[in-house]
């Protein structure tokens, strides 16, 4: 990054790739006077794990616990987004049954994935206690996810054409039970988050990200839903079960009666997006038709069709984190011609930027950690020219983008 | 309220822990040598909480009922599974596994189920505890 002339001397502090304030590895430049932030770059690609190409000798059906591998918080929405995309191009039908199992299973994952973040953000503003408290009332998710998968994080439970494990009626006294449970550690999670002065005084006014920025820079999920963008792929498309069932997009107007795209209010919108999500495990319970959960049982005759099938397609499913998209591409070989994953994450880094520009050193990780980055899943090249990295600019890149839209649609 | 987190706290200290103290209440100073004295009658192990139903542990392989269809080696996602040519049987390294069970739900035959067994930590990922015949 270039030193800024002005008057007064800026200091220049690159944070990253290790540093004992990140949880992950990513690259921060900072341009400082005094306190405060004059400039930011950040610089990615120190986690590239090679998933994509890993799909390429695998089988759909290896695929899906691969995907599940992407992200360990987001273990059901990236093998969710995959099977939307190969469903709709191997055209399976998926029993409605199984459809409303796997919004309760996408539910549960986001309250999980809200409660574990709202943790970690006080543990970012030093409220610590904050942090035991939410993860106690994690735990009790983990174990209800145990219970109805069979594991706490991969839970391994996504099939292409339907769900492996039912809920039979024995199991729901159980699933009520926790709700309930829910229900009241959300009212003691609201109570500390919302009326306590702590939390508010740090975070309201802090890594304000205007409306117009978050559209001009695609932010996705609670970030933008924060800031006022309605934009949720579970109201926009409809899949799963969600067309059916009685829900509303939610920004944090709802309950402040404004919009500030403030740290506060993405703490706001992840709270009130738990609520929401008890709510609808709710009333997928309720709803939920008896009937099949797979479409095809016989995972052999599956690969056989999917063997068959051939044709690209786009998988969307929302993740905690915002919208997750996959793109696949069958061409009658046994593993994919291509997969491409897009994690909400990738989206959500540049609005850093606007957010981060005039605020102190001391906001940068709070406002940092707002937009609940996973760094991990959003590495998805790096370009290694003898041993030396180095980074493509614009005009190479929409080179290398155009040829590889070329291949892909030959 | 100005501090809502303050009499959480006050009640939480008087309320016994959420952790399960496995596998002894004090932290032995070797835990070898304090596996050693449970397995001689010693000392007394701390039980761990009770897997789910449905808990995903150790494979459990039926070797006689095993037809050798290699179904399981196409959907295992981490090439855990080793066919023997000369027996017609599998092999699974469990220090591969990913526990997914998909290998369950493929077997024609059902001759392989999950057990809850989940104490498979080792130091030899080819230790004999760590391969199903």
């Amino acid at each position: 990054m270039k030193q800024k002339s002005t008057t007064k001397t800026s200091y220049h502090i690159p944070i990253g790739p290790i540093h004992p304030a990140l949880k992950e590895p990513v690259h921060f430049e900072f341009e400082i006077d005094g306190e405060k932030i004059v400039d930011v770059d950040v610089k990615l690609g120190h986690v590239h794990r090679g998933v994509e190409w890993a799909s390429r000798r695998r089988n759909p059906v290896q695929i899906l616990y691969l995907a599940e591998r992407i992200c360990g918080i987001c273990s059901y929405c990236h093998p969710a987004a995959f099977t939307l995309a190969v469903e709709k191009i191997a055209d399976i039908q998926v029993p409605e049954r199984a459809e409303y199992l796997r919004v309760i299973q996408g539910e549960l994952e986001r309250i999980c994935s809200h409660i574990l973040w709202a943790g970690v953000a006080a543990h970012e503003i030093g409220f610590d206690t904050v942090l035991y408290l939410t993860w106690q009332i994690r735990e009790r998710a983990l174990d209800l996810t145990e219970f109805l998968t069979g594991n706490r994080i991969t839970k391994g439970i996504m099939m292409i054409g339907g769900i492996r494990r039912d809920i039979t009626p024995d199991m729901i006294p159980r699933i009520k039970k926790d709700l309930e449970h829910f229900k009241k550690d959300f009212e003691t999670l609201r109570h500390v988050f919302l009326d306590d002065k702590t939390v508010k005084m740090r975070s309201q006014g802090a890594g304000v990200l205007t409306k117009d920025e978050a559209m001009k820079l695609c932010a996705v999920g609670p970030t933008g839903r924060a800031s006022g963008v309605k934009k949720d792929v579970r109201f926009s498309e409809s899949y799963f079960a969600y067309g059916d069932l009685d829900i509303d997009l939610i920004t944090p107007d709802v309950l402040t009666g404004e919009v500030n795209g403030d740290v506060y209010d993405r703490i706001i919108q992840r709270l009130l997006e738990v609520k929401q999500a008890i709510e609808i495990i709710e009333q997928a319970i309720d709803k939920m038709p008896s009937g099949d959960i797979l479409a095809e049982s016989k995972i052999p005759k599956l690969l056989a069709q999917l063997k068959k099938a051939s044709g690209e397609d786009i998988g969307r499913h929302e993740a905690p984190r915002g919208e997750v998209i996959h793109y696949v591409k069958l061409d009658g070989n046994e593993s994919p011609y291509t997969w491409k994953v897009r994690a909400p994450t990738y989206n959500n880094i540049l609005p850093w930027i606007p957010m981060l520009k005039g605020e102190q050193i001391a906001d940068i990780p709070i406002v940092a950690a707002s937009t609940d980055p996973c760094m991990s899943c959003t590495n998805r090249v790096t370009i290694v020219q003898g041993s030396k990295r180095y980074n493509l600019n614009r005009e190479e890149l929409h080179r290398l983008c155009v040829q590889k839209t070329r291949r892909l649609s030959k | 309220m100005r501090f809502a987190m303050l009499p959480k706290i006050f009640s939480q200290m008087f309320k016994k822990p959420y952790t399960n103290k496995f596998p002894a209440k004090y932290t032995p100073s070797s835990t070898t040598n304090f596996l050693e004295k449970v397995g001689s009658g010693e000392a007394k192990l701390f039980p761990p909480i009770e897997t789910p139903k449905g808990f995903r542990g150790k494979i459990k392989y039926d070797r006689d009922s095993c037809i050798g269809c290699k179904l399981c080696i196409n959907v295992c996602p981490s090439g855990a599974i080793e066919f023997i040519e000369e027996t017609k049987k599998i092999k699974i390294y469990l220090a591969r596994c990913t526990f997914c069970s998909q290998c369950n739900d493929v077997c024609p035959k059902n001759c392989l189920s999950m057990s809850d067994e989940f104490l498979l930590a080792d130091t030899d990922k080819y230790s004999p505890d760590l391969i199903v015949k």
